[in-house]
């Protein structure tokens, strides 16, 4: 896929600045990186440890505010919005998975998805059915009543994975998924980000393995807070 | 307004599960603790002022009546009797009546085994008091404070009964402050002064009685009484009436204030409280709110302290909650709900526990005080107000907490830092 004009842009970043400012030190961690994401494309994010990877996508998943530059997602100027909105935001347009998979411990892995459900104010039966049906997408289906405790951590991440995508987020944010899972439990989350891809899903993930990147339309090296390479693939 | 029922849907969503899947022991140790903390509440205060109040059920019940008339100060009875008790007689409202007739005389005892007739007498001072028998037991059922022999029969001639404050085997608690009369039990004989006429009687029964008026006389039939007294007075010292509950105390007490109340005292049972029992009621009330407000504060820092330990420990999670997009309020929803989990079931387990079990606990077996028999008072509206205080209080104090933690930086909770 090649970004082209006509496409439309997902995130929007321009000049983006993230300066962590403590009693004794300034440490600047990203300093100025602009990109576009355009609808549907699924990006990699790459760099050694340190490189501010992990910053940047708190700042596009609005987790954090940056300290200059802009971002926007889906056309909405994200600097300005106030707290509910961002929440708001996050509810309705992003699906995060985390590197240590993030589940509720007191719910179970149906309930886990059926949470951003809820807040958008499904009914619980509608709830019930959307995250049934995503946990039966990433082969979970049977374990739907089992907590976090009582899953492996292929199985969580793959839970984790459903509760970012059961409410059809525009975009999906991946840092380092595969971190704690094996090869084979890997390989398995790496196939579900395909199949989302394939269905149209935005996806920015952040990766150190360069052969979890074979399905990314795109590849952004980081280095020491600054876009060193940026890649487009064609498959 | 929809994105509030949303917010209170998904906090019930949250904190139900968080509640029943923690562990159910911490969950029943919190739930204890809540209800401790209501019986201090409700049982400490309850006790204090059921002291003071089953003196005054005891009072009301064996010797005011719900209204009691008496002498006014300076003059010898109660005037114009006669006339007031055909009233009573013919008010629908009054239910029993009794008068009483009391004059100040001297009990002289064991006189027939006296070997040494240069000691001084066993005698004591004491009040005769002249009743219509059956008139009086119905108003203040005496005769079920008898412990030794019976109670007068109605046309008894020739007997007494002896209020136990009189003898030394029961009244020595009192010190020897009182004088008081060795021996004496039912079949003896005692001679009976009032002004210089003595005459015998004999003893047929010892009553006994908390409420001091009881206690401390000398109850005879009218007649010896008028005999022994030489009184030809119809005037009485005290009469006791007790209505038929649908008038009030107050209401009977006007009633007969407007036609007697020159001649005579006329008081309400609650006006004829002692001011004692009021001064000692004033300051246990105040005590047992000291108490309870104490208790109050321990429940608050309780629940804070729960709560902001479970939202602590949890901070990642509340961080993460966040950052999936749901809202701050949803997620103190779901503490507030937990504390008023435990805030309700301890009022209703402790609720349980004082009308199924201290009540009536206390109602068998009343508190032996000095003055009184000391029941538990547990008003419906004093245990509601309480319940919903200490609601209102472990809601503030769950929610206090919840919000500190929620507030935090949602990345900052996320990381751990
Ligand atoms: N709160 C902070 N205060 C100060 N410095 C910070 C803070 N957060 C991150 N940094 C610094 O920013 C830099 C980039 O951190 P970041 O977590 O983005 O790296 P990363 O590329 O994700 O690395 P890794 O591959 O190890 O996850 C690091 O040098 C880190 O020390
Ligand atoms: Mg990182």
């Amino acid at each position: 896929m090649i970004l082209s004009w006509e496409d439309n842009v997902m995130i929007q970043v321009q000049n983006l600045k993230k300066i962590f400012v403590t009693k004794h030190v300034e440490t600047s961690v990203l300093k100025g990186i602009s990109l576009s994401i355009p609808e549907g494309q699924f990006v990699a994010i790459m760099g050694k440890s340190g490189a501010g990877k992990s910053t940047l996508m708190y700042q596009m998943g609005l987790l954090d505010h940056p300290t200059a530059g802009t971002i926007e997602i889906d056309g909405i100027h994200t600097d300005t919005l106030s707290q509910n909105a961002r929440t708001k935001l996050r509810l309705n347009s992003l699906g995060y998975i985390f590197q240590d998979y993030a589940l509720v411990p007191e719910l179970t892995a149906l309930e886990n998805v059926m949470v951003p459900l809820l807040m958008q104010g499904l009914s619980k039966e509608d709830a019930r059915r959307d995250a049934l049906a995503a946990l039966v997408k990433i082969g979970l289906g049977h374990r739907h009543g089992n907590l976090p405790s009582q899953l492996s951590g292929g199985e969580q991440q793959r839970v984790s994975i459903a509760r970012a995508v059961a409410h059809k987020p525009k975009i999906v944010f991946a840092d380092e998924p595969t971190a704690n899972l094996d090869n084979a439990a890997s390989k398995v989350v790496i196939e579900i980000f395909r199949d989302l891809h394939a269905q149209g899903q935005t996806i920015v993930m952040v990766t150190h393995e360069p052969e979890y990147t074979t399905y990314c339309d795109r590849i952004i090296h980081l280095d020491d807070g600054l876009v060193v390479s940026d890649e487009i693939r064609k498959h | 307004m929809k994105s509030f029922l949303i917010d209170c849907r998904v906090g019930f969503f949250l904190g139900l599960r968080q509640l029943y899947r923690s562990s159910i022991w911490t969950t029943v140790l919190i739930m204890f603790i809540m209800t401790l903390t209501f019986l201090n509440l409700v049982v400490i205060s309850g006790i204090l002022v059921g002291l003071i109040e089953g003196g005054n059920i005891a009072n009301r019940k064996q010797y005011t009546g719900d209204v009691i008339i008496t002498k006014r100060a300076g003059e010898p009875s109660i005037e114009r009797t006669p006339e007031l008790l055909a009233t009573l007689e013919n008010m629908p409202a009054v239910e029993r009546y009794s008068a009483r007739y009391l004059k100040g005389g001297s009990i002289e005892a064991n006189y027939k085994t006296r070997k040494d007739f240069n000691a001084l007498p066993d005698t004591v001072g004491a009040q005769i008091a002249g009743i219509n028998i059956a008139k009086e037991d119905a108003l203040s059922g005496i005769s079920d404070y008898v412990v030794e022999g019976r109670f007068l029969d109605p046309d008894s001639t020739g007997e007494v009964v002896i209020g136990a404050n009189m003898l030394r085997r029961f009244s020595s608690a009192f010190g020897d402050g009182f004088d008081s009369l060795d021996g004496v039990y039912p079949g003896d004989t005692v001679k009976i002064t009032v002004e210089d006429r003595t005459k015998e009687f004999r003893v047929v029964g010892i009553v006994k009685s908390k409420v001091g008026e009881v206690s401390f006389r000398t109850y005879m039939n009218m007649n010896d009484y008028r005999t022994l007294a030489n009184s030809t007075d119809l005037n009485a010292s005290e009469i006791a009436i007790v209505h038929n509950g649908i008038i009030s105390d107050e209401v009977l007490k006007n009633m007969l204030v407007s036609e007697f109340g020159a001649g005579a005292k006329i008081q309400t049972a609650t006006e004829a409280i002692p001011q004692f029992l009021n001064d000692i009621r004033t300051a246990f009330s105040l005590l047992g709110n000291v108490i309870g407000g104490i208790g109050i504060i321990v429940a608050s820092v309780t629940m804070f302290i729960v709560i902001f330990i479970n939202a602590i420990t949890r901070r990642k999670y509340i961080g993460i909650l966040k950052g999936i997009g749901v809202s701050g309020r949803a997620i103190q929803g779901a503490y507030i709900l937990q504390s008023l989990f435990f805030a309700l079931s301890g009022a209703i387990i402790g609720t349980i526990i004082i009308y199924g079990l201290l009540v009536p606990a206390f109602a068998a077996n009343p508190l032996d005080f000095p003055f009184s028999d000391g029941i538990l008072v547990a008003t419906a509206s004093g245990t509601t107000t309480r319940a919903v205080l200490l609601l209102c209080i472990t809601l503030i104090a769950g929610y206090i907490p919840a919000r500190m933690i929620v507030r935090k930086n949602t990345l900052d909770s996320i990381l751990g830092r």
